[in-house]
Formats: structure tokens, sequence, C-alpha cells
């Protein structure tokens, strides 16, 4: 096996009630490389990930990070191992402060949640880091408000912040960009070529324009099994690929370079 | 300073002055009222730091009250009376019962963590109902209150009221100070979003169950001043009713901060007293009160007082 | 071993479980499809008994009393879920809680202003009070064998209700997956309230069945309601089967334990020892059983995963 292999999943298998979600998937991700997931809606990539993350079991197969096997690993351990994800449908804590929603994801990571008499909220050490991150996303205005009320936008922008703050290894995004209008998906999108480099991406995007943007590998998972994987160019060429998915989608980003949105096909879950 | 400062100021003022006021107009009862408020104010503000700032409503709260009050009662039916030894006895006991009960009752959610708090508590009630030696059914009478050397006299009404009322101010400074703790945070994460935090990396069940047994052990605390303040255990202050009444008070006085507890238990007691001397069949309009509380008042007093409509 | 009295001991525990069938069965439906938790529901169960207790004494007829009552508790069932009930569908668990608290409240309260503090005794006729010998010289309380197979008429019907009627379908459908009743275009508000004054109507049941043997009075669904929880917690939520089979096995254990469990003890302890701590630990069995059980399976014998 390649060294520089950071994730690698062989076998995965998961069913619903009989139905394959994710089937015999095999794949590896090599360190600090962009790796897109890409398919049709209900093809499996959010089951895959939460496979990833710990939040669903596997039925069989394994997954391995770093060298360890994390298979059954619970999903509260394994971002202690530099994993962080984000959710397709927006997860932050309603009820608390912008900075309170990160300085938890800041506190995760450094342990010590056992202290029961210092403040939180005064905490340098949570605060401090916390700042930087939602300065990262651009929330910091917002740092002292509730979560809840605040605009969808702002919600993807603390869930990155969130997945950021802890400086993890390997960030898991579920579709950062849904439900964004153009404007915000373009930001996310330069915040996540700033990222590109420093740490390995797992990304499930719909956007095309996103994918080919960022994308060093590709993977197309259709009904649970994996059709391709390979690079950018040699993903957007494959027939199978364009058969069973691409086709249409690939046509408007090819055709028509650079034009906005033109080219994806929104699918509203 | 705020609507709401000002009225928990007061209320501690008030409360601070409760027995040299007794003593000028002479009247035992209000002293008596005064402690068992404070006890049950006690109780109810450990259950809200379960109930509103972890979200896990314990149906089985007044089982520690027992737990504590028994922890008087059984060492003093042996002849022993020394109340650290009580309170230790208490407070540990309670903790265990939390720590095991609650590694069953956290792995459940919803429903079933109710009606299961509220069966491990119904179990308990059981346990001494069928216990004869220490009086089954008909309960126990407490015949000396617990000893803590020369200096603190229980036996006087006046020295009981000050334990319970300075037990009370430690423990809404405890609380206090927990819920803004790293670990109070994480409680509140879970509340909000537990499977977020999961992702974050927080092993939430172990945090719960740490503040359902710090909420257990605090009630216990509770439970052995009851004891001694009664003077008289009986499985029936353990009854799931009573369990009720608790989180009545917590909803009541708000779940939104740590005093609101105090100021719902304050209105209970009231109310109590002042319709069960009006009306035999005061608990209709008690019942009725409470039904039109859940319709009409959401977010209890301290809501209100503080101006917020939600909590 | 006296054949006669384990004989006794086992219909015992039938009985017992049946009662908590008919009390668990409404509640774990209830449950299942509203997502609510009710408290009062053994108010339900006293007021079935106080009203065939009246009715009775009326009609001079324990059934004429009985069949009156049953359309009587289901006009309470009816009131309770239109006035409060109904508000709370779309409120948080603690909310269910109190609110339905308030109603045993003002049920126990009503109750005693109506009936006084007393019990009320409901004479069984002379065709019911006897007792039925079976071979061997074993004697058994006709009552409770009519009783019993009462119960599992009752059981079997809902389980043919349930499973092969359309009204059933529909309930099947709102127990395993609640968004999908509004999918189908039901009427959700009606079958709310079917399917409330229907758990009502057994709870009445219940209570009416044992309030022969224990007389009606006060607050007398407030302990039984805790262990119907203890029930549907073991068979599952939303489940009636798992609801039949856990009432059945809660019944039996509480009861064989509380007869045998003395016994059983001086096997491994002496006399003493055994007397004094079978009769707490028989106290405590279903809770234990409970807790294994949920050790195992947090949602129960026949419950939905991850609820
Ligand atoms: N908890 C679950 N129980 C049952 N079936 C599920 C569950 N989660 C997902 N599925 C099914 O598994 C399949 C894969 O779903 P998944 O959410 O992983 O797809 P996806 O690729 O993320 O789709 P989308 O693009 O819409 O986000 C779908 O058919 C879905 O219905
Ligand atoms: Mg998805």
């Amino acid at each position: 096996m390649n060294s520089d292999v950071l994730l690698s999943i062989s076998d995965l298998y998961k069913a619903f009630g009989g139905v394959a979600a994710t089937n015999q998937v095999t794949l590896d991700i090599l360190d600090r490389e962009v790796h897109a997931i890409i398919g049709p809606n209900g093809a499996g990539k959010t089951t895959l990930v939460s496979q990833l993350t710990g939040v669903l079991m596997p039925d069989a197969g394994q997954i391995t990070f770093k060298g360890n096997d994390i298979t059954y690993m619970p999903a509260h351990r394994r971002p202690h191992l530099g994993m962080a994800r984000s959710f397709q449908i927006t997860s932050i804590i309603h009820d608390m402060t912008v900075l309170e929603n990160v300085a938890l994801a800041i506190q995760a990571k450094a342990g010590h949640s056992y202290r029961f008499w210092r403040s939180a909220d005064s905490d340098q050490n949570l605060t401090g880091p916390a700042m930087e991150a939602l300065r990262g996303v651009g929330l910091e205005a917002q740092a002292m408000q509730i979560a809840g009320p605040l605009s969808h936008g702002e919600h993807r922008q603390l869930e990155m912040a969130m997945v950021m703050a802890t400086a993890p290894v390997l960030v898991l995004l579920d579709e950062p960009t849904a439900g964004m209008g153009q404007e915000d998906s373009t930001r996310m999108i330069a915040a996540l070529q700033v990222l590109k480099g420093s740490c390995t991406i797992i990304l499930v995007e719909h956007d095309m324009d996103a994918v080919f943007a960022l994308a060093d590998r590709i993977t197309v998972l259709v009904e649970g099994r994996v059709i391709a994987t390979g690079k950018p160019d040699a993903i957007r060429s494959d027939e199978t690929v364009r058969q069973a998915y691409l086709g249409e989608e690939l046509e408007a980003v090819t055709d028509v370079p650079g034009s906005g949105s033109s080219g994806t096909v929104r699918h509203v879950c | 300073m705020t609507l709401r400062g000002w009225v928990t100021c007061a209320v501690i003022v008030v409360l601070a002055l409760v027995p040299p006021i007794v003593s000028l107009v002479d009247n035992a009862f209000i002293l008596d009222m005064a402690t068992r408020f404070v006890i049950l104010a006690i109780a109810a503000v450990s259950l809200n730091l379960i109930l509103g700032y972890g979200r896990m409503i314990s149906f089985g709260h007044a089982a520690y009250l027992g737990i504590g009050a028994y922890a008087v009662g059984i060492p003093a039916y042996y002849e022993v009376y020394n109340g650290y030894l009580h309170i230790l006895i208490a407070m540990s006991v309670s903790a265990v019962f939390a720590l095991v009960t609650g590694i069953v009752c956290l792995r459940t959610r919803g429903v079933n963590f109710i009606m299961i708090t509220m069966a491990f508590a119904q179990m308990v009630f059981f346990a001494f109902v069928s216990i004869e030696e220490y009086g089954g059914d008909d309960g126990l009478v407490i015949e000396m209150r617990s000893e803590f050397g020369s200096l603190i006299d229980l036996e006087n009404a006046s020295v009981l009221y000050y334990v319970c009322f300075v037990s009370l101010l430690l423990i809404l400074y405890l609380i206090r100070r927990i819920v803004r703790s790293r670990f109070g945070m994480v409680i509140q994460g879970a509340r909000g979003n537990e499977p977020r935090m999961q992702s974050l990396g927080f092993d939430t069940f172990r945090y719960k169950l740490a503040c359902y047994v710090i909420a257990g052990t605090i009630c216990g605390y509770a439970g052995a001043l009851l004891g001694n303040f009664t003077n008289f255990i009986s499985p029936e202050m353990m009854d799931w009713t009573r369990s009720g009444e608790l989180i009545f008070m917590v909803v009541l006085g708000g779940t939104g901060s740590v005093f609101g507890p105090v100021l719902g238990t304050s209105v209970f007691l009231f109310l109590e007293e002042i319709l069960s001397g009006l009306w035999l069949y005061w608990q209709l309009v008690f019942g009725v009160f409470l039904i039109l509380v859940v319709l009409f008042a959401k977010g209890g007093i301290d809501s209100w007082l503080s101006g917020r409509r939600t909590h | 071993m006296d054949w006669t009295l384990l004989t006794v001991q086992l219909l015992n525990g039938l009985q017992l479980g049946i009662l908590l069938f008919l009390l668990a069965s409404g509640l774990t439906l209830i449950f299942g499809i509203m997502d609510f938790v009710n408290l009062a529901h053994g108010s339900l169960y006293m007021v079935g008994a106080f009203f065939c207790a009246t009715f009775t004494q009326w009609l001079d007829s324990f059934l004429l009393g009985l069949l009156l009552a049953l359309p009587a508790t289901a006009v309470i069932g009816l009131l309770v879920e239109l006035l409060v009930v109904r508000r709370l569908y779309q409120r948080d668990h603690l909310d269910h809680v109190l609110a339905t608290f308030g109603l045993i409240l003002v049920f126990d309260t009503l109750t005693q202003m109506i009936w006084g503090p007393d019990g009320q005794v409901i004479p069984l006729p002379a065709w019911l009070d006897g007792q039925i010998t079976l071979m061997d010289g074993i004697v058994l309380p006709t009552y409770r064998i009519a009783i019993i197979i009462t119960g599992l008429a009752v059981a079997f019907g809902l389980f043919v209700l349930v499973t092969r009627t359309r009204l059933g379908m529909r309930i099947r459908a709102g127990a395993s997956n609640r968004t999908m009743i509004s999918a189908l275009g039901i009427n959700i508000s009606l079958l709310f309230s079917i399917v409330f004054v229907m758990g009502a109507v057994l709870a009445g049941l219940a209570g009416m069945m044992i309030a022969p043997i224990t007389e009606a009075s006060i607050g007398m669904g407030n302990q039984i309601i805790i262990v119907a929880f203890v029930v549907i917690v073991i068979g599952g939520i939303g489940s009636i089967k798992g609801a039949f089979i856990a009432a059945v096995i809660v019944g039996l254990i509480d009861t064989m334990g509380r007869s045998y469990l003395d016994a059983l003890f001086k096997l491994f302890m002496s006399a003493q020892n055994a007397e004094t701590s079978a009769p707490a630990v028989s106290a405590m069995l279903i809770y234990i059983l409970m807790a294994v059980i949920l050790a195992v399976r947090p949602a129960g014998l026949f419950g939905p995963r991850g609820r």
C-alpha cells in the first residue's frame, strides 16, 4: 500500500432494509488531496461519509485511517485522530452564540472538558482560537449573536468554521454549498481553494463548478457502487460516467466554461 | 440591575431574615414553611441542572430525596447520629444510584427516558415499602436529628433553617459555576444538538452521566436535610407524584436560569398552602392551574421577569 | 409443591398481565402514533371503574353496568382529547408530562368530589362469583378466568383490528412512520381522536374488570400506570405485539416473584435473611428485568431502532 494513503476504504458494505446504500466500496484517499465524491441523489454519498465519521456503522468491510482500523470506532473518538466533518443539513447548536459553537469545537479537540469551575466564556484558550476560525470564514462580526436566527449562508459559514477550528488532518464536507446562492457558493469555493494543500479534503458536492475547480481526484458513486475514480479530465471523458450520471451536467460545464450556475443541476433534497 | 436580578436579591434577603422575623411575630409555623421551602428549592435547583440545562426529563428525582432522608433515618434507627456520616451516606448512595441507573437510562431517549427514570424511582419506592424493618409503608420516626458537634445544633429550628439556607446559597453558586464552565457548555451543547457534539468529538453519554450523577448527589443532600426537618420518613416522599411536583416547580419557575426553580418552588408551595386552607378540593384548582401554565405560560416566571418570550 | 396454589398464582399472573396489556396497548399506540406521553392514562382506568360501580348499582347488573360504562369512558376520553391533549401534540414531552400530571390531579379530585373518599364496591353476579373445580381437585375462581378470557378476546380483537382493517393499516402506518400518515392524506386529527378514545376505552375496561376484586378507589390508576409504562418500554414503543408479550411476562414475573422468591432465596441463604430480602427484591423484580432488557436493547423487545 502506498505510504501516501491517508484513509483507506475496502469492500465497505451497508444496506438499509435489504437495499445496499454502500456496495463494496473500495477507495484510497491520498494525503492532502481534494477528493470529490459525486453521484446522483440517493447514490449513497452521505451514507458513505457517515460511515467514515462513525455516525453509521458498516455491515461489512474495513476503514483504516493512518494505518489504524477505525471501522467500528465510535463517532466521538474519530475527531481526536484529526477527522472533522460538516453536515449536508446544517448542524449547529441553535441556542448558543456563534462564538460558543466554535469554542465547543476547540474544546473538543483540547480535551479538559471535565472542568466544572472556571467560566468557559472567558477562557482565552477557547475564545481566542474560536475568533480566529470565525475570522477565517468571515463571520467574526456575528460572534456574539445566537446562532439559530442567522441566515442560511451564515449557518453554512459557521458549520465550516466549526470544521476548520480544530485544524483537522482530514475534512469531510457533505455538500458545503448546499442551498447557497451563487455569491455565497463562490465565496465558499474560494475559501476551500485556500485550504487546499494544507489538509486532506473529501468533498461531496453536486455543484460541478466547485468539483472541477477544486478536486485533485474524483470518485463517481451510483447506487452505492464506485463506477469510476480518477483525475478530473479522465472522469470528464469516461464513457460510463457520462452515461450513468454526468452527461448533461458535464456538457454544460465544458460547453459554457466559467458561466455561473447554468451548468449545475440543483438537487433539492 | 435587571428585574430578574432585583427579584433574586429580594428573595435571598427575605430568606436570610426569616428567623428574626419569626421570633418577632412569634410564629414557628412560618419558620417551618420556610425550611421546607428552602429544602425543596435545593431539590428543584438540582433537578433543573439535568432538566433545564441537559434536557434530560427525569421523572424520578424524588427518589433522591427519599434516599437522602433514609440515609439519616436508618442510621438513626441504629442510634447512629453522626451528621457527617449521614451526609456522606446520603450523597454517596445517591451518587451510586444515579450512576447505575443513569447508565441504563441515558442509553435511551425521549419518552423512554422519562418512563425509565420514573420506573427506577418507583423501584426504590417499592423497595422501602416492602422493608418491614424500617417501617415499610408506615415510615420511620427519627428520634434525634443529625449531630454535628456542639457548634451546630439542628434541634434548634433556626439553626436548622440557616444550615438549609446557606446550603441553598452554596448550591446555587456551585451550579451557576458548573453551567458556565467547560463541562456546562458540553451539557448544553448536547441539549441543543447531540449528534453534532459527538461529531465534534465529545462522548456525550459520559458528560450527561456525570451531570446526572451531580444532580442526584445534590438532591440526596437535600433529602438528608428533609429527613432532619420532618423527623419522619416514609416511602411516600419518593412517590412518583412527588417527582412530578418537583418538575412542576422547575418548569413553573423557568428552566432558563439557575435561580428560576427557586421562584417556582416558592409559588408552588405558596399556592398549595393558600388553596389547601381554603377548599377541601383545592387540588382541582391546582391541576387546572398546572394545565393552564403548560398551555399558556411557556418559559415560566423566569422568562417573564427577564422579558424573554422563549427559553 | 402445592399445585393448586401454583395454578392459582399462574392465573393471577396471567390476569395481571392481561390488565396490563389493556392499559399498555392504548398507551403504546398513543406514544407510537402521536408521540404523546399520557400520564393520565391511569385516570381513565379509574374513571372506568367508578362508572362501572355506579352503573352496576343503578342497573343492578354488573354486565349491563360494564356495557354502559364503556361508552361513558369513551366520552370522557374524547373530552380530554378535545380539550387538552389535542393542543399538546406539537409540544415537547415535558409539556405532555406536566399537563397530564395536572389532569391526574383534576381526575382524582373530581372523583373524590363526586363519589366521596371511600372505595366503591362492585358486587359480582353469582355465576361469576363462584369457583371452578378442575380435575385433580384444583379449584380456580371463576371471575379471574372470566377476566383472562375477556382480555384475551379483546387482545385478539385488537390484533385483528390492527392487522386486518383499513383503520388498523393507518394506525400501523402511523406507529411506524409518523410522516407517512400525512403523506397518505389521512385525516390526522380524526385518527388521533379515534386512537386516543380507543386507548381510553381499553384502560377503562381494565379498571372495570379489576374493580370487583379490588374496589374502585381514588388514585387506583396511579401505581399500575407505572407498571404499564414498564411494559411498553420492555415491549418497545408502538408495538402491540411487544406490549402483549411484555405485559404477560411482567404480570407473571411480578406475581410469581411475590409468591415464590422467598422459597427460592431460602435455597441459598438463611430463612431469616430470605424472609427480609425477598419482599424487597420481588418488588424490584420487574424494574430489574426492564433494566436488563434495555441494557441489551435500548428500544425494547420490538421497538423501532434509533428512536
Ligand atoms: N437512515 C436510513 N434509513 C434507510 N434508508 C436510508 C437511510 N439513509 C439513507 N438511506 C437510503 O440510502 C440511499 C443513499 O442515501 P444517501 O443519503 O447516502 O444519498 P446521497 O448520495 O447523499 O444523496 P443526496 O445527493 O440526496 O444527498 C438512499 O436510497 C436513501 O433513501
Ligand atoms: Mg447526501
